[in-house]
């Protein structure tokens, strides 16, 4: 276990490493709390964050369907946004993955290649980056199930899928295990997938909803009080099914466990 | 573009699970616990990873020199004095099956699984030509009486309940309509089968490896029926895919620890059964078909699919698969392999099963010969969108969200009338059941008072001057 300054100098960031936050489209206008916690927890650790005040949106719902023309615009004016930055982290798995995984059809310059090696998501930059060993600030006093997002999990490697053997890591847990009272709980079926799939859960409307509902049976079936995940795009599916069906849960983003709110 | 209709994969899985409350339940449950069970096949074996890694190169290698492997193994097949075929398309296939068949005079047939007879549409053509075809997995013969292809690779009736096969047995054979027994089931539809061995004229196989060094190959099966078919008539017709090559027996040591591990969570199958010549007496026939996979093979995106050995892996642990049952793809090839292998054949038919994913990566991670399967899915919508197969809604939707978000201003602008229609919108437009999917089965999520942005300018006004 390091320090965190020690950390800090590994990692060589200093007052000068220019971070800027990337806030996808959904959580600007749905969960803000969830970019003021990111935004606070980054602050937290001294570190020097701007938050680039044209950005809209990662580009993510054309590319995922296959319609790189549209989404070609959104990118090109992500990596504009960016590529000044040494540090990008955005609170959101699968808009990061899109950012370093799919931005390979638009023209390979540099700025694009710096804007996809430095975008972090926050829990890997939490972990991996700044090598977090304490949140003395962060209480939360409940039963807690994580959900890695399949684009955490098996895009980003934030934790080990179950179909991969080795040795088992979850960065999400470790970073969650360090907040007083919290009681990590396990599931079922802690990595199958939710359902929500991008534009998939309005596209498969029945199997979408058939598999959020599964995912909210199990978390209540083992006491779970509140489903943390670093994706807040799977979490505004998952509750949209337990609200419905008159389910006892809640969902927030891990940024918001790791800053003790807002809530 | 083909004048076949677009399959709509969403729609029938949709019906799968209204359907009842047993059925969907049912196959995600049975095929989420055959996961387990691999999953723990393959943790006992601490080289997991290597052997896949393994199994690909070497699929790689035999994949990127096929015409020398084909060649090898027709040569060393025709020595053990098999009679070797070569069909361009599944109507070649087909009417070399059929010629023999009919050089023989065979009248009834009994064939053991064969996807690749499937994907050949093989048993219409000889019934449609006097020959009578009798499948000899279980499976496969549940799905032969009810007149459906099979639904999984490795578990053909799987989406069927014991109840469903006691009322197709009573309908199709005669027993008790209520007598669910599984034992009774399976001993009566045995016993059924039995005698045809007996009397039939040929057995056909597959061939899951076709090995170049030695030109033998390789049927697995739990039920041992391939050997019975080959071994019993005196004709035996393999149908064998191109891509089914591997160079050297000793390459078997890979292939088997993967295979039945990865399809349903055992050690080996209960049959491994190689095939070197025809039984004495007896003629052997091998059918080596292409049916487009030659022309897949020069496919920069897509060729790697060619490495599937077919295990169905894929198909256990997607979650959309689970909940979809087989039949929704309407395809020979279901799962996250058949979403990627059916438009190779049809790319019009098969233009939506693409969208039939959420791109969770789990066929990637379980897949033996790690074929990039959830990639290629993304690749294959690339493809559709840029055949202007996307929906008419979405292909609207993209370009005006294209344009706004290209534009940060119009951007911002839209943002700030979005809440306050949120909040007067009648309650019938955002929870109706064909305007807005989202809502049939979830609340919306509130739209924000205030929008991130608006927080920051107002409350890192040092920051955002500097930004402006």
């Amino acid at each position: 276990m390091t320090t965190q300054t020690e950390a800090t100098n590994q990692s060589t960031i200093s007052k000068d490493t220019r971070i800027a936050l990337f806030i996808p489209c959904y959580i600007d206008m749905m969960f803000p709390e969830v970019g003021i916690a990111t935004l606070q927890l980054l602050e937290r650790f001294g570190l020097n964050v701007s938050y680039p005040l044209n950005q809209t949106c990662c580009g993510q719902p054309m590319a995922n369907s296959g319609d790189e023309a549209n989404a070609a615009p959104a990118e090109l004016l992500f990596v504009e946004n960016f590529k000044e930055f040494d540090f990008i982290i955005g609170p959101a798995g699968s808009c990061v993955k899109q950012v370093r995984c799919h931005f390979d059809v638009i023209d390979q310059t540099d700025d694009v290649k710096h804007v996809r090696q430095r975008t972090y998501e926050l829990v890997e930059f939490l972990h991996d980056i700044l090598n977090v060993d304490s949140f003395p600030w962060a209480e939360f006093h409940h039963s807690v199930a994580i959900h890695n997002s399949c684009s955490s999990i098996r895009g980003l490697g934030i934790a080990k899928p179950s179909e991969i053997m080795g040795v088992p890591f979850d960065k999400t847990a470790d970073l969650l295990s360090k907040v007083k009272g919290l009681v990590l709980t396990p599931v079922d079926r802690p990595d199958d997938c939710c359902g929500f799939g991008g534009t998939f859960c309005v596209t498969d409307e029945a199997v979408s909803a058939r598999m959020g509902l599964e995912k909210a049976h199990d978390h209540l079936r083992h006491g779970v009080e509140y489903v943390v995940s670093p994706d807040m795009s799977c979490l505004m599916h998952q509750q949209g099914i337990a609200q419905r069906s008159g389910l006892d849960l809640k969902y927030i983003h891990v940024a918001q466990v790791l800053n003790g709110g807002p809530f | 573009m083909s004048n076949a209709k677009q399959v709509d994969p969403a729609k029938a899985a949709e019906l799968f699970i209204i359907h009842d409350q047993i059925h969907e339940p049912m196959h995600d449950r049975f095929l989420w616990g055959t996961m387990q069970r691999r999953d723990a096949e393959a943790a006992a074996i601490p080289e997991w990873e290597e052997l896949r890694e393994i199994a690909s190169k070497i699929k790689e290698h035999t994949l990127t020199h096929l015409d020398h492997y084909l060649e090898e193994f027709e040569a060393n097949a025709t020595k053990r004095g098999a009679h070797v075929h070569w069909a361009l398309d599944a109507a070649e296939h087909n009417e070399i099956v059929h010629s023999i068949l009919k050089d023989h005079g065979v009248k009834e047939m009994i064939k053991s699984k064969s996807m690749l007879q499937e994907e050949c549409h093989m048993t219409p053509f000889l019934e449609n030509r006097g020959i009578k075809v009798i499948e000899s997995d279980l499976g496969e013969r549940i799905q032969q009486l009810d007149g459906q292809p099979p639904s999984h690779i490795v578990f053909p009736a799987i989406h069927k309940t014991r109840k469903d096969v006691a009322q197709l047995f009573a309908r199709t054979v005669g027993t008790d309509p209520n007598n669910d027994d599984p034992h009774l089931l399976t001993e009566v539809i045995r016993n059924n089968a039995r005698p045809r061995f007996l009397a039939t004229g040929a057995g056909m196989t597959g061939g899951n490896f076709a090995i170049a060094e030695t030109g033998t190959f390789m049927v697995c099966t739990n039920e041992g029926n391939a050997d019975i078919g080959a071994s019993v008539p005196p004709l035996h017709i393999a149908s064998i895919g191109i891509e089914k090559l591997i160079p050297r027996v000793e390459d078997m040591g890979v292939f088997l620890r993967l295979l039945a591990r990865s399809a349903e969570g055992s050690p080996l199958t209960q049959y491994s059964s190689h095939f070197s010549g025809p039984r004495k007496g007896g003629e052997l026939h091998i059918v080596l078909v292409d049916n487009g996979r030659s022309r897949r093979l020069g496919m920069a995106d897509f060729w790697h699919s060619l490495k599937c050995i077919r295990c169905g892996a894929c198909m256990n642990t997607c979650p959309v698969y689970r909940r979809s049952g087989g039949l929704s793809y309407g395809a020979t090839y279901s799962g996250p392999i058949g979403v990627i292998l059916d438009p190779t054949f049809d790319e019009f038919k098969y233009s939506e099963l693409p969208f039939h994913s959420t791109l969770c990566g789990s066929c990637s991670d379980v897949c033996p010969v790690k074929i990039d399967i959830s990639d290629q899915i993304l690749k294959w919508r690339r493809v559709m969108a840029e055949r202007g197969y996307l929906p008419l809604v979405k292909r609207m939707s993209f370009a005006v969200a294209g344009h706004v978000l290209g534009h940060p201003e119009e951007y911002h602008a839209m943002e700030k009338v979005a809440a306050p229609a949120m909040d007067y919108a009648p309650h019938f437009l955002l929870y109706n059941r064909s305007l807005n999917p989202w809502g049939r089965s979830r609340e919306l999520p509130q739209i924000a008072k205030q929008t991130f942005r608006d927080w920051y300018l107002a409350n890192r006004s040092e920051h955002a001057d500097d930004e402006q």
